[in-house]
């Protein structure tokens, strides 16, 4: 089941960069045709432009191949992506080795047009194309009484030149409430603008939650596990004052900087920062939070 | 060879350090202006200033240990090449008031008092005004060589604050930070070491100049 969220278009096929920079106008048609579920409020209807593809493709944080923004698209080509499984375990029905040839034969792939917000306070706008983590998830059974998903990116020292550093603890892993993991809006991405998803971008499928700092979109996943307990996130190993399990997009958050703004890349050098959107602008995520402190669940 | 180098070092004035150094400067802003430095343009230009800044520090720290140990004189370039150094970092300053913070003095000021690496970037740069102010010789001979030399000791706790400034920015532990502190301090503490061992001890072949 799939095609629960949009907010733009749903065109599968391979879409060249220069036709999504004609859509916008017809964005403002499908918000106003409302034939979509509660859930697809919020985003849907504002204009997206996503971002050139040498930005998306030429500044990443993929620390396995280094710190430099531009150190991913100069050494991720080692990466070998062919054959790639999954390993799904844990409090599902059925664990084991899924192959990614598997994994995308039964799932449906829909493009999504996301902003994606880095902890560093730059932002940009991503046409995704992935599937739902739902679907996945119920691919392999997961247990009602699991309460976490946990995530592992491949570590492969051989093909991985940053993580002879000990920059961050390696393997690189992540997690997610289930609700946050089942939400519509989740999704595992396996391309961007209708091509392969890049290496340096987290090739062959990697997590993309785009109401969170983008260094919870974990990369290159190579194990889903289904927990009971919150799992263990690399960047609250390294830094955990700093960045919690939940970093949702906040405003208000303040350390170890500000985030009341962000800089939306690729706008220039005299760009004005914009101001931060709570949840990202995805208000519809805002139930899953409803009582908690987000000063204190950060 | 030696000689040879100090010998046409000699010939070189000072002065073309200026208009040299600052043009890569220039060339960098130029390239921002003109959409060449990537999807963050502000970023890579704050960041690259802020660089030169500090590897232009280092080689100001590095002129007199290059001098005693190697015997290579530079000594007429430390002003120009400290001077720029400075430029740099007004520079580095001016993009992060200017084109990153877009003149939000309440942010500005937010960020100097709660950020730690803000608050330290802004101590490197209070410690280097008063050295930039009174690199002329008008400011030598108002001072006096005794007054000058120890009010500019302050290059050696400037440039550490300046290399943990860059530690503290980074979001882990990067190497590059970590190996422009390491340089900072390893020349700083060369400085304090020669300072206090005997004089003789430090420049072979000079032990007689330095009896008296």
């Amino acid at each position: 089941m799939a095609n629960r969220w949009k907010n733009t278009l749903k065109e599968r096929d391979v879409t060249p960069e220069s036709a999504y920079l004609n859509r916008r106008q017809l964005i403002a048609g499908a918000a106003a045709a409302g034939a979509f579920g509660s859930i697809a409020q919020g985003a849907k209807a504002e204009e997206l432009k996503p971002n050139k593809w040498d930005d998306i493709t030429g500044y990443c944080n993929y620390y396995e191949f280094g710190t430099q923004k531009t150190d991913p698209a100069k050494y991720a080509h080692a990466l070998t992506i062919k054959p790639w499984t999954v390993k799904i375990d844990g409090m599902v029905d059925k664990p084991g080795d899924y192959t990614f040839e598997d994994i995308m034969a039964k799932m449906t792939v829909e493009e999504r047009i996301y902003r994606f917000r880095c902890v560093e306070k730059w932002a940009m706008v991503v046409p995704w194309n992935g599937f739902e983590l739902a679907d996945l998830l119920q691919l392999a059974g997961v247990q009602s009484n699991a309460k976490y998903v946990a995530f592992e990116t491949v570590l492969r020292p051989e093909e991985m030149p940053g993580v002879h550093t000990n920059v961050l603890d390696w393997p690189y892993v992540e997690g997610l409430r289930m609700d946050e993991a089942m939400h519509p809006l989740t999704i595992m991405a396996t391309g961007i603008y209708g091509k392969d998803i890049p290496k340096q971008n987290g090739a062959p499928l990697r997590l993309v939650v785009p109401w969170k700092f983008g260094f919870k979109s974990i990369k290159s996943i190579v194990r889903i596990t289904a927990t009971e307990h919150e799992p263990p996130t690399s960047w609250s190993k390294a830094y955990g004052r700093a960045y919690g399990f939940y970093s949702n997009v906040n405003p208000e958050r303040n350390f170890p900087w500000s985030q009341e703004s962000e800089k939306l890349l690729g706008s220039g050098l005299f760009a004005r920062p914009q101001p931060t959107r709570l949840f990202n602008g995805y208000d519809e995520v805002a139930s899953l939070y409803a009582g908690m402190d987000l000063q204190k669940y950060y | 060879m030696l000689t040879w180098v100090n010998d046409m070092l000699r010939r070189i004035p000072a002065w073309v350090l200026y208009p040299g150094l600052a043009l890569p400067g220039v060339v960098y802003f130029y390239w921002g202006v003109t959409n060449q430095l990537g999807a963050d343009p502000v970023e890579r230009l704050e960041h690259q200033y802020g660089e030169w800044a500090l590897q232009l520090m280092i080689a100001v720290l590095a002129i007199t240990p290059l001098r005693r140990f190697v015997g290579l004189n530079l000594l007429k370039f430390r002003r120009a090449v400290g001077l720029m150094s400075f430029f740099y970092v007004v520079l580095h300053l001016m993009v992060w008031v200017v084109l990153d913070k877009w003149l939000n003095w309440a942010g500005i000021w937010e960020d100097i008092v709660k950020r730690p690496f803000i608050t330290v970037g802004m101590l490197a740069f209070l410690l280097l005004l008063p050295l930039a102010v009174t690199s002329n010789n008008q400011a030598l001979r108002k001072l006096g060589g005794a007054a000058w030399r120890k009010l500019h000791l302050l290059t050696y706790p400037a440039a550490i604050t300046g290399a943990v400034h860059y530690l503290l920015i980074v979001k882990s532990w990067p190497p590059e930070p970590m190996i422009y502190l390491a340089i900072v301090t390893g020349l700083v503490a060369m400085r304090v070491l020669w300072t206090r061992m005997p004089r003789r001890a430090n420049r072979p072949g000079a032990a007689a100049q330095n009896q008296s």
